[in-house]
C-alpha cells in the first residue's frame, strides 16, 4: 500500500509540474503586455521600460517561472498587477465565497440526487422511474446560467425572495450571507443533480444483479432491506468519483454562475483578472484550481485502494 | 428503433432544418432592426416575438442555430480527428512509452477546468467563434482517446487481429482496419454526446462574450442581451434558453437511443 501511495505521490508531483509549465507558457506567449496595457496607449516608453522592471517582467522567463513556482511552494502567489494587492490575499478573500458555494450546491445537488436516484432504481422501467429519468435529461440539457435567469426572473424579480444578485457578505450574518448564495447555488446544483441521479441509479441497477443481493434476499431481507443494507453501499463508489469531480467543477464552473449574480467569487476573479492582463492573479489561479482537480483525484484513487486491494495492482 | 432514438433524431432534425433552412430563407433579415416594432411579443407577424433593436426572434434563432452547430460540429472533428489516432496509437502500443506518455498527457488535460481555460483561450487569442472552436475542441481530444484506447485494447485480445497478425500486417494497418470499424459505434454515440456538450459550451462563451461576435446571431448572446430585460420582456431569455435546451435534449436522446440501437446486447435484452 505504501509503494502505491508513493508512485502515486511522484504522478502527482510529475502532473503539476508539467501543469505548471503548461500554464506559465500558455499565458506568456499570450499577445498583450501587461505593462502596456495598465499604463494605456499614450505611455512613454520609458515609462512602461520602468513599470516592467517594478513587475519584474524584464527577468527572463526561466527566472519568472522558477520565481513563480517557489514563491507558490512557500506560500506566496507574488503581487496583482492591477490591485497591488499579494494575490494570496485576493485568492484567500474570493475563497469565502467560492467554496461556500460550492459546498451550497454539493449538498443540495447530494440532496437531490440521491433519493431520486434510489427511487428510479427501486422502480425500475414504472412510471415513476421514467419521471425521474425524463426530467434528468432536462436538467442535464438546461444551461446553468439560463437555468439561473430564470430563477431571478421568478424568485427575484416576480416573488421578490430574494435578491437579484450580489453578495450580502459574511460580516451581515451567516442567514444573509447564505440567502444570497441560494438562488446561485440552486442553479448550480440541479444539472450536477442531474448527472448524479443517474449515476446512482445505473450504479444501484448494476449491484441488484449481483450474487450477494441474491444472497442477501434469499436470508430474508425483503428488497428495501436488502437495497438499504448492501445496495447502497457498493453503489457508493462510482458516486463517490462523481461527487469528488463534481466538486472540483464546481469550484471552477461558477465563473459564469457568478457573472449571472454578480458573485465576488474566484471565477469572476480569474474573468476580471483575464480581461485586465493580470496575468499573475490568472496564473495563480488557475494553478490552484488544477492542483484542486489533482490533489481530489489522488485522494479518490488513495480512498479506492484502501478500500479495494485489488486496486493496488494496478496502474 | 426505440422511443429515445425516434424522438431525439426528431428534435435535433428539426434544429439542423432550421439552420439549413436560414441560408436561404427567414421570415425576415435577421440583422434588420425596426425600433418601432420593438419588445414584441410573439404574434402573427413575428412569430417569437422581437427583440430591443426590433430584429425578429424566429429569425435570429434559425441563424443562431447555424453558429451552435458549426462551432460544436467543428469542436467535436477536432477532437476525433486528433484523439482517436491517438486512442489507437496508445492501445497497439500498449504498456509503451508512447501509451503512457499519451495517457499522461490526457489525464492532464482532464485536469485543467475547461472552461476557465476556454475562457483563457478566447480571452487571450480574441473572441470569435474560431478561438471558440479551438477552445472547445482541445477538451474533446482526450475524450475521445480515452474512449478509443479503452475499446481497442479488447479488441487487440481478439482471434480476429491475431488472425491478421499472422498474415502480416502491421499495427497501423490493424488499427485502421479491424480495430477502427469496431469502435465506431461507441465513437458515434460519443460524438453526439460531445457535440450537446459542444452547443452548452459555445452558449457559455458567447454568453460572457467570448463567442461568436456581432453580426453573427448566437443563442448564448441573445440571452446575454435579454438579461437586463428580463423583468419586463421574459420571452428573450425564455426562446433562445428553450432552442438550447431543446437542441440539447434532443443529442443527449439520440446519444443514449443509438447507444440502445447500435449495442445487440442490449437489443436481445429487451
Amino acid at each position: 500500500m505504501l509503494r502505491y501511495a508513493l508512485k502515486r505521490g511522484l504522478s502527482l508531483a510529475i502532473s503539476l509540474a508539467v501543469a505548471s509549465l503548461v500554464i506559465f507558457f500558455v499565458i506568456e506567449i499570450a499577445p498583450g503586455d501587461p505593462a502596456s496595457f495598465m499604463l494605456g496607449i499614450n505611455a512613454e516608453p520609458d515609462t512602461v521600460a520602468a513599470l516592467r522592471t517594478e513587475l519584474g517582467l524584464d527577468q527572463s522567463k526561466l527566472q519568472r517561472y522558477l520565481g513563480w513556482v517557489g514563491g507558490m511552494l512557500s506560500g506566496d502567489f507574488g503581487m496583482s498587477y492591477t490591485y497591488r494587492t499579494p494575490v494570496a490575499e485576493m485568492i484567500a478573500d474570493r475563497m469565502w465565497v467560492s467554496l461556500p458555494l460550492a459546498i451550497y450546491a454539493l449538498t443540495l445537488s447530494t440532496l437531490i440526487a440521491f433519493p431520486a436516484g434510489i427511487y428510479a432504481a427501486a422502480r425500475r422501467g414504472k412510471p415513476g422511474d421514467m419521471a425521474v429519468m425524463g426530467a434528468t435529461q432536462l436538467g442535464v440539457a438546461v444551461p446553468n446560467f439560463w437555468f439561473a435567469m430564470i430563477l431571478v426572473l421568478i424568485f427575484a424579480i416576480n416573488l421578490r425572495w430574494f435578491g437579484a444578485g450580489g453578495f450580502a457578505g459574511w460580516d451581515k450574518g451567516f442567514g444573509a450571507a447564505m440567502k444570497s448564495l441560494t438562488l446561485p447555488a440552486i442553479a448550480l446544483a440541479l444539472p450536477q443533480a442531474a448527472i448524479l441521479a443517474r449515476v446512482m441509479r445505473s450504479a444501484l441497477l448494476d449491484i441488484l444483479g449481483e450474487d450477494f443481493m441474491r444472497t442477501a434476499r434469499a436470508k430474508g431481507l425483503t428488497r428495501r432491506q436488502a437495497l438499504w443494507r448492501h445496495g447502497l453501499r457498493n453503489a457508493m463508489i462510482p458516486v463517490l468519483t462523481i461527487i469528488g469531480l463534481q466538486f472540483s467543477f464546481l469550484l471552477a464552473g461558477a465563473i459564469i454562475i457568478e457573472q449571472v449574480f454578480f458573485l465576488p467569487g474566484l471565477g469572476r476573479l480569474v474573468f476580471q483578472a483575464i480581461s485586465a492582463r493580470d496575468l499573475i492573479v490568472v496564473e495563480s489561479v488557475v494553478m490552484l484550481l488544477v492542483f484542486a482537480v489533482i490533489s481530489v483525484n489522488f485522494l479518490v484513487d488513495l480512498a479506492y485502494a484502501l478500500v479495494d486491494p485489488r486496486l493496488r495492482s494496478r496502474t | 428503433m426505440n422511443r429515445n432514438l425516434i424522438l431525439g433524431l426528431g428534435l435535433s432534425c428539426v434544429v439542423v432544418l432550421a439552420a439549413l433552412v436560414s441560408f436561404v430563407w427567414t421570415p425576415f433579415d435577421h440583422t434588420a432592426m425596426n425600433i418601432p416594432a420593438k419588445l414584441q411579443t410573439p404574434n402573427g407577424t413575428h412569430w417569437l416575438g422581437t427583440d430591443h433593436f426590433g430584429r425578429d426572434i424566429f429569425s435570429m434563432i434559425m441563424v443562431g442555430a447555424r453558429t451552435s452547430i458549426a462551432v460544436a460540429l467543428v469542436a467535436v472533428g477536432i477532437g476525433m480527428g486528433l484523439g482517436v489516432p491517438l486512442g489507437l496509437a496508445a492501445a497497439a502500443k500498449k504498456g509503451s512509452l508512447l501509451d503512457e506518455g499519451i495517457m499522461r498527457a490526457n489525464d492532464l488535460v482532464f485536469a485543467f477546468p475547461s472552461l476557465v481555460i476556454a475562457i483563457l483561450i478566447t480571452a487571450i487569442f480574441g473572441a470569435g467563434a474560431i478561438n471558440a472552436i479551438i477552445a472547445i475542441g482541445i477538451f474533446n481530444i482526450p475524450v475521445f482517446a480515452r474512449i478509443t484506447r479503452g475499446a481497442a485494447l479488447s479488441l487487440w485480445e481478439r482471434e480476429f487481429i491475431l488472425a491478421a497478425q499472422v498474415s502480416g500486417k502491421g499495427a497501423a494497418r490493424i488499427s485502421g482496419e479491424h480495430i477502427l470499424p469496431n469502435v465506431a459505434n461507441l465513437l458515434i454515440v460519443q460524438g453526439t454526446i460531445q457535440f450537446s456538450l459542444g452547443i452548452l459550451a459555445e452558449a457559455g462563451l458567447s454568453y460572457v462574450g467570448l463567442g461568436a461576435q456581432p453580426p453573427t446571431p448566437s443563442w448564448g448572446r441573445m440571452l446575454a442581451d435579454a438579461q437586463t430585460m428580463v423583468s419586463f420582456a421574459p420571452h428573450l431569455a425564455l426562446i433562445p434558453g428553450s432552442a438550447i435546451v431543446v437542441t440539447v435534449l434532443g443529442l443527449n436522446l439520440m446519444g443514449d437511443g443509438l447507444r440502445d440501437w447500435l449495442d445487440p446486447k442490449l437489443r436481445l435484452a429487451r
